[in-house]
């Protein structure tokens, strides 16, 4: 008989254990897919249009929770930073001492380093703030309304305590409001639902990692045959996993692929912070952002490696 | 090249099928195991490719201990022993000749078209190469297991019934495969409930017959 094949001889024994060889997955990965390497194990059908399905869904909502916890980043830094910038004088004196209290204020403040704007609110301005409460035809004027004064503050560190001490001497009826009693809820409100975001995008990716391994196992599980004849002729685990790795990643990043493309046109396709104006309308990527939803797809490819290398890892110790 | 050195081994607890076994099979040997059914015959063959493991005693194939095999080692000794199985188990969505060509593919070995030819027409199955196994007869399967388990070119040949559903003339067809084998330097071993078959293989080749019997492994009556 002719000589055929002729295995070369190689140590029994092997310096891996468990058959983790990141570099034949590699390999195997990058691979061309439909080769041999991978019909050893039978199409798997329904499960990977299941899995592709599944990521593609998961992708979309991935990018809703990423851009979600990048709108609210953005709005609780602006927040965080706009309101800090300005201030607000309240003044409350007799009728009589109002003129000249509000000229010593803005002259303090005029003289007061880092302040870059101060200016009195008109009448007719604090009027119009006030009819939402009180109605059009409530005489405003016959009310003991106190004078506003805004303030515009330059970036850095600004003395708020010097500056009310300055206050309380130069005009008595005078008490600073640096807004921190209404900021810091809204910008805790913003920082929380970043938080959610991020939670979202790792929920998202947990239930991503039990769909793939759900659907790797269960692929496993009904080529358990087919396994069991490639240990038999001599297969290691590395190559049998990698046929089930290299189907289940490519799946998984093809699916995403396709869910972070739906995904980011949704978002596009919202209306602009300008149209509509509101908090909703700034939920969106801008300029780099936009690159931040391209990482799901390799996110879930990375997800579909190892979810389902652990999987067909741990179950093919089962099969001798 | 296989060597067992009182090897026991149960199924469970209680259920010990043979006690203190020792074996040893030399380069170029030809063997008949025999015994009854269910005398252990296809435990005594998974034993030496690795598939189960002795519960006392030491199994040593091309010189490492079997038993201190890792996984990946398990696989590189079983590219060294090529096993015709019983039920002959083929991967039923690939045609023949992808599954003949199965350990060269699994151990990463570029596969040789002509050579696979060759090999399918060494076992009188050429025209079959891209049939299915399911397609298959009981004989053709067989002579395909065959051809798989010779396509690493193996030191070891193990063969589990292989005539078990064949007709005779299929039954020495196959026999003389495996002599052929033989003479060409390789062990084999045959397990066989197949007392004419072991007589017949006298004028092929020289063969040493192994028989269980309760228990304990003898040769012309002799316990091993």
């Amino acid at each position: 008989m002719q000589r055929l094949g002729g295995a070369r001889r190689r140590p029994l024994a092997s310096s891996r254990v468990a058959g983790v060889d990141p570099g034949a997955l590699w390999r195997g990965l990058t691979g061309r897919e439909g080769g041999v390497a991978d019909r050893i194990v039978p199409p798997t059908g329904h499960t990977a249009t299941l899995t592709t399905f599944s990521a593609g869904v998961m992708a979309f909502l991935a990018v809703f929770a990423l851009a979600l916890a990048l709108a609210t980043g953005r709005l609780a830094d602006r927040w965080a930073e706009g309101l800090a910038q300005t201030a607000t004088v309240r003044i409350t004196a007799p009728a009589g001492e109002m003129e000249a209290q509000a000229a010593a204020v803005l002259e303090v403040l005029r003289t007061t380093p880092g302040v870059a704007q101060a200016q009195a609110v008109p009448p007719e301005q604090v009027a119009a703030l006030l009819e939402p409460w009180f109605g059009p035809d409530m005489p405003v004027d016959a009310l003991p309304i106190p004078q506003l004064v805004e303030l515009q503050m330059e970036r850095g560190e600004f003395d708020h305590e010097a500056l009310q001490l300055r206050l309380e001497a130069e005009a008595p009826g005078a008490v600073l409001d640096d807004h921190t009693a209404w900021r810091r809820p809204l910008i805790a409100a913003a920082r929380a639902l970043r938080v959610l975001g991020w939670l979202s995008l790792g929920l998202i990716a947990a239930v991503a990692v039990a769909m793939i391994t759900l659907a790797a196992t269960a692929a496993l599980a009904a080529n358990g045959q087919v396994i069991r004849v490639l240990r038999l002729v001599g297969a290691r685990d590395i190559t049998i996993a990698t046929a089930f790795v290299r189907r289940f990643t490519r799946r998984a990043a093809l699916g995403a692929a396709a869910g972070t493309a739906l995904g980011m046109g949704a978002v596009a396709a919202l209306p602009d912070m300008q149209a509509a104006g509101g908090f909703l309308t700034g939920l969106g990527f801008h300029g780099w952002g936009w690159l931040w939803p391209l990482l799901i797809p390799l996110v879930a490819g990375a997800v579909g490696f190892f979810a389902t290398r652990r999987a067909a890892l741990r179950m093919l110790r089962e099969v001798r | 090249m296989i060597d067992m050195q009182d090897v026991t081994f149960g199924y469970g607890p209680g259920t010990e099928l043979f006690r203190n076994l020792s074996l040893n099979l030399p380069p170029g040997s030809f063997h008949f195991l025999t015994g009854p059914s269910g005398s252990g015959k296809t435990t005594v063959l998974r034993l030496c490719y690795a598939d189960l493991l002795p519960s006392a005693g030491k199994i040593t194939a091309f010189g490492q201990n079997l038993s201190a095999l890792d996984r990946d080692g398990i696989a590189l000794l079983r590219r060294r022993i090529g096993v015709v199985h019983q039920d002959t188990q083929f991967l039923d969505h690939l045609p023949v000749a992808e599954n003949v060509a199965l350990p060269l593919t699994v151990a990463h070995q570029g596969i040789d078209m002509q050579a696979i030819r060759d090999l399918l027409g060494w076992v009188q199955m050429t025209g079959l190469a891209r049939a299915l196994p399911p397609a298959l007869s009981g004989g053709e399967r067989q002579r395909a297991a065959l051809a798989r388990a010779v396509i690493l070119s193996p030191d070891l040949i193990l063969a589990d019934e292989p005539t078990g559903n064949l007709d005779w003339d299929m039954s020495m067809r196959l026999l003389q495969l495996l002599a052929e084998l033989n003479r060409s330097g390789k062990t084999v071993v045959v397990a066989t409930h197949d007392m004419d078959l072991v007589r017949a293989a006298r004028s092929l080749v020289q063969a040493r017959v192994l028989r269980i019997v309760g228990k304990r492994l003898q040769q012309a009556g002799a316990d091993l």
